[in-house]
């Protein structure tokens, strides 16, 4: 296997942009390994074998020609199956949409494009993004490089996985309940939700509005800055898009500096519930965060352990809604249409045969909590509930810089072991809903193994909307300390896969 | 505030035009109490004086010039629907026969 798959985003678009590898080179090496392992880890599920080595080669040819390039030119990524791609398939996960193919590409994946990024497929995830396994994709699971007997994490798996088993260095994921957060940290990556309108939600198909963010996910902090950079930024053509520059966040990856910084630790984010490895791990990041010349606090956010209940009613509340679109009269799949029955028939046979049992289960919640004489007490309370959620926020930061918790209760559990009880599947948020309630931007970074069964943990760093420069320089800060520590970048740790 | 029936579930699947077969109305139903239950701890803080947020960031109407711009042609948003006739979508009967 080719050791280009090992490099860093950052040094594969070094050697392409010199010219010493050719684009072409590197993402055939990619292509190979997809090849060689994925077949175990299912992270993707289309690979674009043509269209990786067409963008690759027009990267080589502006290589030759003395061209200007992005910093991220040549370096292949996967993109979560829930953006819309021109000409590839995009399936959410679902059976609803199995076959459709796209006309226009989502603005992430037109700024991909323009940066010269090589988009090799698009990745496996929970149906819908309903999920934190990957178990419900219509398509199978997708299974984590460092045990394939457990989750990668979800909705975003195949993103994930994709990422720590050296498959592409990049990969783009959506966030809505922690989605980016939870499988980076499960996987042992690093994975960014951008502030709330920083990156555009044009032709990502919609969960939640008022929550989904796409962000990157790569293998290190400053890969997941670069690519950071390249797709945010205001989009007229989402009305919620943030009209602001973008912060500069890979200077702040390169600063790696918190000497002086204030950090929170969030006294309702920890403890009971959490496992004992996640815990320790968590403690002594503190410590190394003090060591690094910064103060570190607690801080009370009291409306916190209500943020999954309210969670639960917004999302399906507004999922209910989003996915009325999916009922095969426009687009996807269309069922029992034998000329004799009515669109309300067809319509509710293609919904029953295309959506998952987990996504079935959330548009009925939805439909529950908006339907008159129940609005006020769930969906109308929910609302309420999230303003107190932004309060606690705005208290914690009039204090501190940023705040941190653990990203996620466990490390990575087996497959099968939560699929039939959703209550202990939307208990793996529970830390990272906060965040998304209050559209603030958040990293999950590893911080090491449980010692009990040597899987990732990883650290959530939270900031202030807008400030997701801070998030890249406290996490380059203790990413340096930790690389010295361990000799080397953590999945260096992870088995080996045996197609390799 | 919770306990929600088979029938219930039944009512909510027409609303949201999902068929569900009889034989599974009683196990989301079960699923369906259990979330409910626990959502239900929305209720336990004091939101006397808390105003409803229904977004993160604050909403201000967005106007762009009217300029006309590049836009999907009929074959292109046609090209993933399941139905199509006389560059429409094609749609089962939407009225009854009478």
């Amino acid at each position: 296997m080719s050791d280009l798959i090992r490099k860093d985003a950052s040094e594969l678009a070094g050697l392409v942009s010199s010219g010493e590898v050719s684009a072409v080179e590197v993402a055939q090496a990619h292509l190979d390994r997809i090849a060689a392992v994925d077949g175990d880890v299912h992270a993707f599920l289309h690979v674009d074998t043509e269209g990786a080595l067409a963008s690759a080669a027009a990267v080589d040819a502006k290589v030759k020609a003395g061209d200007k390039l992005s910093v991220l030119a040549g370096v292949p990524l996967g993109l979560k199956d829930i953006l819309a791609t021109n000409g590839l398939p995009t399936t959410c996960g679902s059976r609803v949409l199995d076959g459709w193919i796209p006309p226009y590409d989502a603005t992430v994946v037109t700024k991909l494009r323009e940066a010269g990024v090589v988009i090799l497929g698009k990745t496996n995830m929970d149906e819908f993004a309903m999920g934190s396994s990957t178990e419900h994709s219509a398509f199978g699971p997708t299974h984590n490089p460092w045990d394939l007997e457990r989750i990668p994490g979800g909705s975003g798996g195949g993103s994930s996985a994709c990422v720590s088993s050296f498959e592409a260095p990049l990969a783009i994921g959506t966030d809505t309940g922690g989605s980016i957060r939870q499988p980076a940290a499960v996987t042992g990556s690093v994975g960014v939700k951008p502030t709330y309108g920083g990156v555009s939600r044009y032709g990502i198909v919609a969960l939640a509005s008022s929550l989904d963010q796409a962000g990157p996910c790569a293998r290190n902090v400053l890969d997941t800055a670069l690519l950071h950079s390249v797709i945010a930024g205001h989009d007229p053509m989402d009305a919620t898009s943030i009209n602001a520059p973008v912060p500069d966040v890979i200077a702040a990856a390169k600063r790696a500096d918190i000497k002086g910084m204030k950090v929170g630790i969030v006294k309702e984010l920890g403890g009971e519930g959490y496992q004992a490895g996640v815990r320790s791990r968590f403690e002594e990041s503190v410590t190394l965060i003090e060591s690094l010349g910064a103060e570190v606090v607690e801080v009370s956010c009291p409306s916190f352990p209500a943020a999954l209940a309210a969670y639960y009613l917004i999302l399906p509340s507004e999922a209910s809604s989003n996915l009325a679109k999916f009922d095969g009269i426009r687009f996807g799949n269309r069922v029992g249409d034998d000329g004799t029955k009515s669109v309300e028939q067809v319509m509710s046979e293609t919904r029953a045969a295309g959506f998952g049992s987990e996504v079935i289960r959330r548009i009925i919640l939805g439909t529950y909590a908006l339907s008159a004489g129940y609005y006020d007490a769930y969906y109308g309370q929910a609302q309420k509930v999230r303003t107190l959620i932004k309060q606690d926020f705005d208290a914690a930061f009039a204090k501190v810089d940023v705040l941190i918790s653990p990203t996620a209760p466990t490390t990575a559990f087996k497959i099968g072991e939560k699929l039939d009880d959703p209550l202990a599947m939307y208990l793996n948020d529970v830390a990272t809903i906060p965040v998304n309630m209050a559209g603030l931007p958040g990293m999950s970074l590893p911080i090491g193994l449980a010692p009990e069964d040597n899987l990732p943990v990883g650290l959530q760093i939270i900031a202030p909307a807008m400030a997701d420069d801070r998030l890249y320089n406290v996490g380059a800060a203790i990413e340096r300390e930790l690389l010295a520590k361990w000799g080397g970048p953590i999945l260096g740790m992870a088995p080996e896969l045996a197609g390799a | 505030m919770s306990g929600i029936s088979q029938e219930d579930v039944a009512h909510l699947a027409n609303l949201a035009r999902i068929n569900i077969p009889a034989d599974q109305l009683g196990h989301y139903a079960k699923q369906l109490d259990a979330i409910l239950n626990a959502v239900a701890e929305v209720s336990s803080l004091d939101t006397e004086n808390v105003v409803a947020m229904s977004h993160p960031v604050p909403m201000t109407n967005v106007f762009r010039e009217d300029i006309p711009g590049v836009s999907l042609t009929a074959a292109q948003a046609l090209s993933g629907a399941p139905a199509v006739e006389d560059e429409r979508f094609r749609v089962p009967r939407i009225l009854d026969e009478e």
